[in-house]
């Protein structure tokens, strides 16, 4: 009910009441129990949200404090991952991960830039839709499926014809040194340029398709061609495809079962493709449950809180980028 | 036109084509995988799909047969825990973000929901062992469904406030219009008339948790007998895929493509359905 005060207002002297909404409460038409309690439980659980990611980062925090007492920062600046000794140097799992992911962007990135540029720019609206939902059900496969694909199709496929013909062909360069198992870094790079593919494709697309048409047209006006048009659009969504490309990087950073099947597993640093390799996601999945020791636990704890701490810094990078872009052209 | 200008033309045309050519190849190339891995592992995996398949438990190592019924209602139980805990929270969180979202408090959340989908679900796996595993000294299902409700909630929370602002705000005005206080309104309006589009969000949150392997490795662990206590290790498709795929036995691999087709058979379908729902919700409006 509108809070009225009952008073006698307005000038001096007047015999009858005038109603006259309370100043005490404010000029708030409606004061309801029920909108109070239901806007702040919805805060709280909004607010629950917020806290997770505190929360996990906490957690993490302080389970890996054995091992960040013991080792400080060399933990990620040595190498020997030795359980048995209790030894624990993270550098050859922070080089496989990001070597694997940063071989995958540069296979994948090529490819979803001319991907978003056929589905944005160049694709007539009858193809643009199915291929647009094919290229976002790529980023639905489970990774276990890529993983079971990537064993029995992918490095079958690479022993038998790619890797020979690598090395033959290229034998003198450092990266494709080694016995051709296989399963490897370079197994594992191809995998997450598939997985990171459409991920960068389908946000440079979205970026692509939020330009306003009035710029296409300027340039089609002046006579040029549909890809001298798109490159200067390109250009305008410089910063909104780099936005993508670091959450294709976040995700590839932090893939698991598709790399722990595929990489090989061996904590070392080499320069060949061909040789095994360990990611940070992957010595979590294969050893954690099997972890004897509390420095062990701690140990795999303290990589999982390094990953978390590059994939969220990735991760708001990117949305920061790719929010300004899109924000920037939303008119109304 | 001078000679060298039509030559100029030429040139500008034949690259206009080429890249039409590029990236029209580029789109040939990225859409490959998908037909390869989901005909290989249709070709594989229907060969596995048989009625023993789903209703008997796994054979002892080296015996052929057998089936994964264990791993079926595993993963059925590990999803519905992880709905019990997540849902609730995240269709709360996109109400508030959705009806009282345009306060710095609600951006920050935006964000770290965003933030939050972007973790690996490994990492996840280790939150939830830190939280749940040690406290209770063993591995448990619980376990498990807390790792894929931290995975749920922000799909959750992102899709419920985006249907949420798709119901016309003639709506709520008209609910308020009559007298109906705001709670209410949103309560018994809005949410009845996003709902389809929330449910195919759950839909959609649901599938991808059912396709997680990573954090149920060292939270659920897996279970080769039939368990459904909540406080025991559980089996799950996924972990299932993952040890078969690692086995010597030839007929444990068929076994894991078989759960393997199964596994992206449902997520494609759920997908179609939510492309659908939320494509001709779009266009409504």
């Amino acid at each position: 009910m509108i809070p009225i005060d009952v008073s006698t207002a307005g000038g001096g002297g007047s015999a009858h009441p005038v109603a006259v909404p309370s100043l005490r409460r404010g000029t708030k038409t409606r004061w309801n129990v029920g909108d109070f309690v239901f806007k702040h439980l919805t805060m709280l659980f909004a607010f629950g949200v917020l806290s997770l990611v505190f929360l996990m980062g906490y957690e993490m925090y302080a389970g890996s404090a054995l091992t960040i007492s013991k080792f400080g920062w060399n933990f990620l600046a040595t190498s020997t991952w030795d359980p048995v000794r209790d030894e624990f140097g993270a550098l050859p799992l922070i080089f496989g991960t990001l070597l694997s992911s940063f071989l995958a962007l540069l296979i994948a990135l090529p490819l979803s830039l001319g991907v978003a540029i056929f589905l944005s720019e160049l694709a007539p609206r009858w193809l643009e839709r199915p291929f647009s939902f094919l290229v976002e059900l790529l980023a639905a496969i489970p990774s276990i499926v890529y993983g079971l694909w990537g064993i029995f199709v992918l490095v079958p496929w690479l022993r038998q014809s790619i890797q020979p013909w690598l090395a033959s062909h290229f034998s003198s360069l450092p990266f494709f040194k080694g016995p051709a198992y296989g399963f490897g870094m370079l197994a594992a790079a191809l995998i997450l340029a598939v997985m990171v593919l459409p991920i960068i494709a389908s946000i440079s697309r979205d970026v692509l398709q939020a330009i306003p048409n009035i710029q296409r047209e300027a340039a089609l006006g002046l006579g040029a061609t549909r890809w001298e048009s798109t490159k200067i659009i390109l250009s305008t969504a410089k910063s909104g495809i780099l936005g993508a490309t670091l959450l294709g990087l976040g995700r590839a950073v932090g893939e698991t079962m598709a790399v722990t099947m595929v990489i090989g597993n061996r904590s070392e640093i080499s320069a060949s493709l061909f040789s095994p390799a360990y990611s940070m996601a992957s010595v979590i999945a294969n050893e954690f449950a099997e972890a004897t020791s509390k420095m062990y636990t701690s140990a795999l704890i303290e990589v999982a809180f390094v990953l978390f701490v590059l994939t969220i810094v990735l991760n708001a990078l990117a949305r920061l980028i790719v929010w300004s872009v899109t924000r920037r052209f939303k008119t109304t | 036109m001078t000679t060298n200008e039509k030559l100029y033309l030429f040139w500008r045309k034949t690259k206009n084509n080429a890249m039409l050519l590029f990236s029209l190849a580029c789109l040939l190339i990225a859409v490959t995988p998908l037909v390869l891995i989901f005909s290989y592992t249709l070709i594989q995996g229907f060969s596995a799909l048989n009625i023993d398949f789903f209703i008997q438990m796994p054979k002892p190592v080296g015996e052929t047969g057998g089936g994964m019924a264990n791993a079926l209602v595993g993963t059925g139980i590990l999803i519905g825990l992880g709905a019990l805990f997540g849902l609730p929270v995240g269709i709360m969180a996109g109400i508030y973000l959705a009806e009282y979202g345009d306060n710095p408090l609600a951006a920050t959340v935006r964000f770290l929901a965003d933030v939050l989908s972007g973790i690996p679900s490994i990492v996840v796996g280790v939150v939830a062992y830190i939280i749940v595993v040690l406290p209770m000294k063993h591995f448990s299902a619980l376990a498990g469904g807390v790792a894929l409700a931290i995975l749920m909630i922000p799909t959750v929370t992102r899709t419920t406030e985006e249907m949420i602002r798709l119901v016309p705000q003639s709506y709520r005005e008209a609910g308020l219009a009559i007298g109906i206080p705001r709670w209410k309104t949103t309560l018994r309006i809005i949410l009845p008339t996003a709902l389809k589009g929330i449910t195919t969000g759950i839909l959609l949150a649901i599938a991808r948790a059912a396709g997680e392997t990573a954090p149920l490795l060292f939270t659920a662990l897996g279970n080769r007998f039939w368990s459904t206590a909540i406080d025991q290790p559980i089996g799950s498709l996924t972990v299932f895929i993952y040890d078969y795929s690692k086995a010597p036995f030839e007929d444990w691999i068929r076994q894991a493509w078989g759960a393997a087709f199964m596994l992206i058979t449902l997520i494609f379908l759920l997908s179609v359905i939510f492309r659908i729902v939320t494509r001709s919700r779009y266009e409504e409006h």
